[in-house]
Order: C-alpha cells, then structure tokens, then sequence
C-alpha cells in the first residue's frame, strides 16, 4: 500500500535535484569554511593549513569590541522584544474578538512587511530629527521594534494550541489571577516564549542593514564590522570571523529546532500528568 | 500581586499597549516621517528645509539640464526596471529550483522530512552577508570557478562573473530560497494523496498528474513563496552592493546611497516610499488572491 501510494507521485531525478539544491545551499558557505583555514594571505589561493587567521581574530580588539556590542544588543533588545511579544500574544489570543483586533495584528506584524532599507532610513531619518543619541541605545531601539514579530510568532503560536481547561481547573481550586498565570499559564508558555526569543536572538544578531544605517560610531556590530572588513578587500580574517559566526548561528538555529518542536507537542485536555508538560524533556 | 483591570476590553488594550507603542513610536511614526520629508526641498549640505516640494519625486523621472528645462533622464527609471526585472527573475529561480525539492521533502517518511526542513532553514538563519560574501569567493577573480580554468588554460582572462545582473540574481536566488521552499512545502504536506491516485487510477499521464492536480493544490504556497522572494528581493542591499559592485544599483542600494553618500534625504524618502508602494501592491495582489480563493474553497 505505502509503496504504491510512493510510487505514484514520484518522479525522475527528484532526489538528484534535491542534492544539488543542497550542494547549492551549502557549498558556498563550505567554501568559506576551508578557505578560512588557508595558511596564504590571499584569500583564494590555496598554500597549506592553518589556524593562524582564527588567531588572529583573537587578537583583534575591534572584532572583540563589535562582538561584545552584538551580544549586549541581542541580549536587551530580546529581552524587551519577548516582553512586548508576549503581553500582545496574550491579549491577542486569549482577549476574544474585539474591534482593532486586525489592525493590531498588522501592527505586531508590520516589520516583516516593510523592507528593512525602508525602515532602516525612516529610523534614521527619525533619530536624527529627534537628536537622539543613545550611542548602542539607539540600535537596541530599533532591534527591538524588529524582533517583536519574531518574538511574537511562536509565542502566539503556543497560545493558540494550549487549552484552557487546565487554567479554568486552577481558578475553580481558588487560586488567583497572578498564581494561575505564575503556576498553569506560564510554564506552559515556556517553551513558546523560549523559542520566541531565541528567535529574535538571532534576528538581531544577524541583522545588518538596519545596524549599518541606524548605528553611531561607537556602536558597531560584528555584521557591520565584517562589512567595513569586506570593503577593504578580502583576507582569510573575513573567512575565520564568518566561520565562527555561522557556527554560532547554527547551534542557536539547533536549540530553537528543539524547542520548537516542543512547542508544536502541546498538552491537550486534562490530567494531571499534563501538568508537567510544559517541562518535559 | 499585580491587580489587572476587570474589564477584559481594558485588559486587552493594556496588553497591546506596549506593541503599539514601540512600533507605533519607532515604525509608524518614522514611516510617516520619511513619507512628509520626500515632499520637502532637499538641502545641499544634508537634510532638508521645510519647503513643500515634489521635486524628489520629479528628479525620479526627470532632470534640469543647462537651460533649467526638464528633460527625461531614464538612469532611475531604469534602476526601478532593473530591480523589478531581476526580483522576478530570482523569484523564478527559486520557484523552479524550490518546488521539485519542496516536493521531494514532502514524499519522505515524516522524521525524514523534519530533518530535511532543518537543513533548508539552516542558511536562512545565518547571516545574509556572510552567505552573500562566500559568492565573491566563488564567482570573483581568481575564484573557485575561474583558478581552476585558469590553470588548465581553458580560459585565459577572468570571465568577468562579478558585477553583473547574474552575479546579483544568483545572490538573490540564494538569498532567499528557503523562504519559497518553506512554505510551498506547508501547502504540498497538506496535499490529499489520494487525489493524485484518483487521478493516476483515471489514466492521467505523471505530467499530467504534475499540473493538473499536484501544482493546482499546492498554488497557495507557490504564491505566497514566490511573494517572500520577490518583495525582499525588490529592496536588497547586500546582493547589489557585494555581487553587483555598487555600481549596478537596484532600489535597495539605490535608497542606502542617497542616506549614506549622496546626502540627498527627500530623494532617497522618495525612491523608498516608491520601494514600499511597490510592497504594498504585490501584497494586495496577494490577499486579493487569498480571497479569492477561499471564496472558491467555499464554494466547493
């Protein structure tokens, strides 16, 4: 039976144009994986093995200084951005239907519409009306307003799939308000608010053009470092830096994986054994 | 603890005050800001002077030349033709490399197929320039296509590949393939089997099958990922700026320009408010088909 149902909708080459769609995807950023292990110092030719550009990249005060302005934005604006997220998905979800409802949607949902060039300038042209200069604060501002939807979107997500039967269990036991949403609602939540914002961790990690516009000096991020590093021609240091970039994105990327496929196992109905579910291993 | 209101309407704002004000504040508010400042009178040193002006919107098409006439000047025209032209482009390649693979996850057994998603989404998390700097690796002087050319003297002089509109679209295309995968895949995963059996059962040929009843059914996710490759294609910077040189502008780099070197703010918040009202026509062109399929979905 599976094998005929397979056998009907397949078709040649499937498989050998996946694997180059692969190859297609990946080889690029391989490339730049062994080329950051070149030991000559021009990028494209190759000479021999060596860590010596990954040495240096630890020596470079300014790779250092953008990499720690890169954390500190990502850390804050992710932490405002899962707030806001959160008290909207709430209201959202849980609020019923109510007159604004699609507007707000659309508001929460707004900067992943809008072309980043586009925000990027009208927060420029913003900050600079305003005269406001935060230094690094200017950029945790906008990282924040772009990672809300990130944030938003998994959050909400959680919410649609949790049932209300176990929070409705709690205020019948007479607990209040705060407890239930302390006890019942927000670890169940977890998982959802966990991945919304590693999510909008990477966002604003990632994030380049809006960086690039909106920054100080002072305030650079790696990407807009890597940026300047690119313009002024390209060493192995460019491959070792990104190398180690996409290594941290993509073990970000895999705890967000796990999660989320946390969140898609949500508890439905009652019991007690369900209770721990917004905990399970 | 914290007493909420109990007015649940009250509550409910109290939640989405936040979100409103922060996008409200530093989104809106500047979109509407950028909107005002293309229709004042640009100022020579930076900034603007608070003079009604449509000048920004005419320099789009025209120019003043010795004699202060206005005449045609299609250099920006043809930016804003380029950049439609090579958004389309790179959305057609990744709709035709996309689907066979979307529909190739879809056939795996179900844990397969999760593995297979992580896979795609992998590069689509990782930084647009460092996936945009590896193409200058390979497509660029010297590169890992041409050494190898080079050395076996089967070509003698660099084939010029960067720099080009091929260079971009091909930046483009892998920009943001997984982002038409992806949901082509949704649409395909929801797919009926048994419709494609019927039809195989009713002696339909495989490429009939294929667009007919498979292609059909799965035009939602087509459609909506052929919209999440064309529309940050159409305001990419990264691509232009790195594959195309600086010099092959499309919107994107075109409005960094103005911002970053030209100074020149109510022309660059007009090609901007141009980039947005071409965003906002591809999306109600894509509700307007969300609609009417439902209508149909209904109907049936």
């Amino acid at each position: 039976m599976k094998r005929r149902h397979l056998g009907v909708g397949r078709y040649h080459g499937l498989g050998t144009w996946t694997v180059l769609c692969f190859a297609f995807l990946y080889l690029p950023i391989g490339i730049l994986i062994v080329y950051s292990f070149n030991a000559s110092s021009l990028a494209m030719t190759w000479t021999g093995f060596s860590l010596d550009w990954y040495a240096k990249v630890l020596r470079n005060d300014s790779i250092q200084f953008a990499a720690v302005n890169s954390l500190v934005i990502a850390t804050i604006s992710t932490l405002f951005a899962t707030v806001i997220a959160t008290a909207a998905a709430l209201a959202l979800v849980r609020g019923g239907r109510f007159a604004g409802q699609t507007a707000s949607i659309g508001l929460v949902t707004l900067p992943l519409v809008v072309p980043e060039i586009v925000t990027a300038v009208a927060v420029l042209i913003f900050f600079a009306h305003l005269e406001l200069n935060l230094g690094i604060g200017n950029v945790i501002i906008a990282h924040t307003t772009f990672c809300i939807p990130f944030a938003f979107m998994p959050i909400r997500a959680r919410l649609v799939g949790m049932d209300t039967s176990l929070e409705q269990a709690a205020r019948d036991l007479y607990s209040s308000e705060w407890q239930t949403f302390r006890y019942v609602t927000a670890p169940l939540l977890m998982p959802g608010i966990l991945s919304g914002a590693m999510l909008s961790f990477v966002i604003s990690l990632d994030d380049f053009i809006i960086t690039l516009m909106v920054a100080p000096a002072g305030a650079t991020t790696l990407p807009v470092y890597i940026y300047s590093m690119i313009r002024q021609g390209i060493t192995p240091e460019v491959n070792a830096i990104s190398s180690v970039f996409f290594a941290a994105s993509v073990l970000l990327v895999s705890i967000y994986w796990l999660l989320s496929r946390r969140v898609m196992s949500v508890p439905k109905g009652s019991g007690a054994n369900n209770m721990s579910g917004g905990s399970r291993t | 603890m914290i007493s909420l209101p109990r007015n649940p309407r009250t509550r409910t704002w109290l939640g989405l005050a936040p979100a409103w004000l922060v996008i409200g504040v530093f989104m809106l508010v500047p979109i509407a800001l950028m909107a005002v400042i293309s229709f004042l009178e640009a100022n020579p040193y930076g900034g603007v002077h608070f003079n009604f002006s449509t000048d920004a919107y005419v320099q789009i098409a025209f120019e003043y030349d010795l004699m202060d006439d206005l005449v045609f000047n299609p250099i920006y025209i043809n930016i804003i033709l380029r950049s439609v032209g090579l958004s389309v482009l790179a959305t057609v390649v990744c709709l035709v490399i996309g689907f066979p693979v979307a529909y190739f996850i879809t056939l795996q057994p179900p844990s397969r197929r999760n593995f297979y998603i992580y896979l795609i989404t992998i590069p689509f998390w990782t930084n647009l320039l460092i996936r945009t700097f590896s193409w200058i690796l390979i497509l660029g002087r010297n590169g890992v296509i041409e050494t190898p050319l080079l050395l076996t003297g089967i070509i003698d002089d660099s084939l010029g590949m960067m720099y080009t509109n091929g260079a971009i679209t091909v930046g483009l295309a892998y920009s943001y393939l997984p982002l038409m995968i992806l949901p082509i895949y949704a649409s395909l995963e929801r797919l009926d089997f048994r419709l494609v059996e019927a039809a195989s059962d009713l002696y339909a040929h495989r490429l009939e099958i294929m667009t007919k009843v498979i292609i059909p059914l799965s035009m939602p996710g087509i459609v909506a990922g052929c919209m999440l490759v064309y529309i940050p294609s159409l305001g990419a910077f990264i691509a232009p700026d790195l594959l195309g040189g600086g010099k092959r502008l499309l919107l994107g780099s075109l409005v960094q320009l103005q911002f970053a070197t030209a100074r020149n703010w109510p022309f660059g918040a007009a090609i901007a408010m141009i980039l947005l009202a071409f965003v906002v026509v591809a999306l109600m062109i894509y509700a307007q088909s969300a609609r009417k399929r439902a209508r149909i979905e209904g109907d049936s």
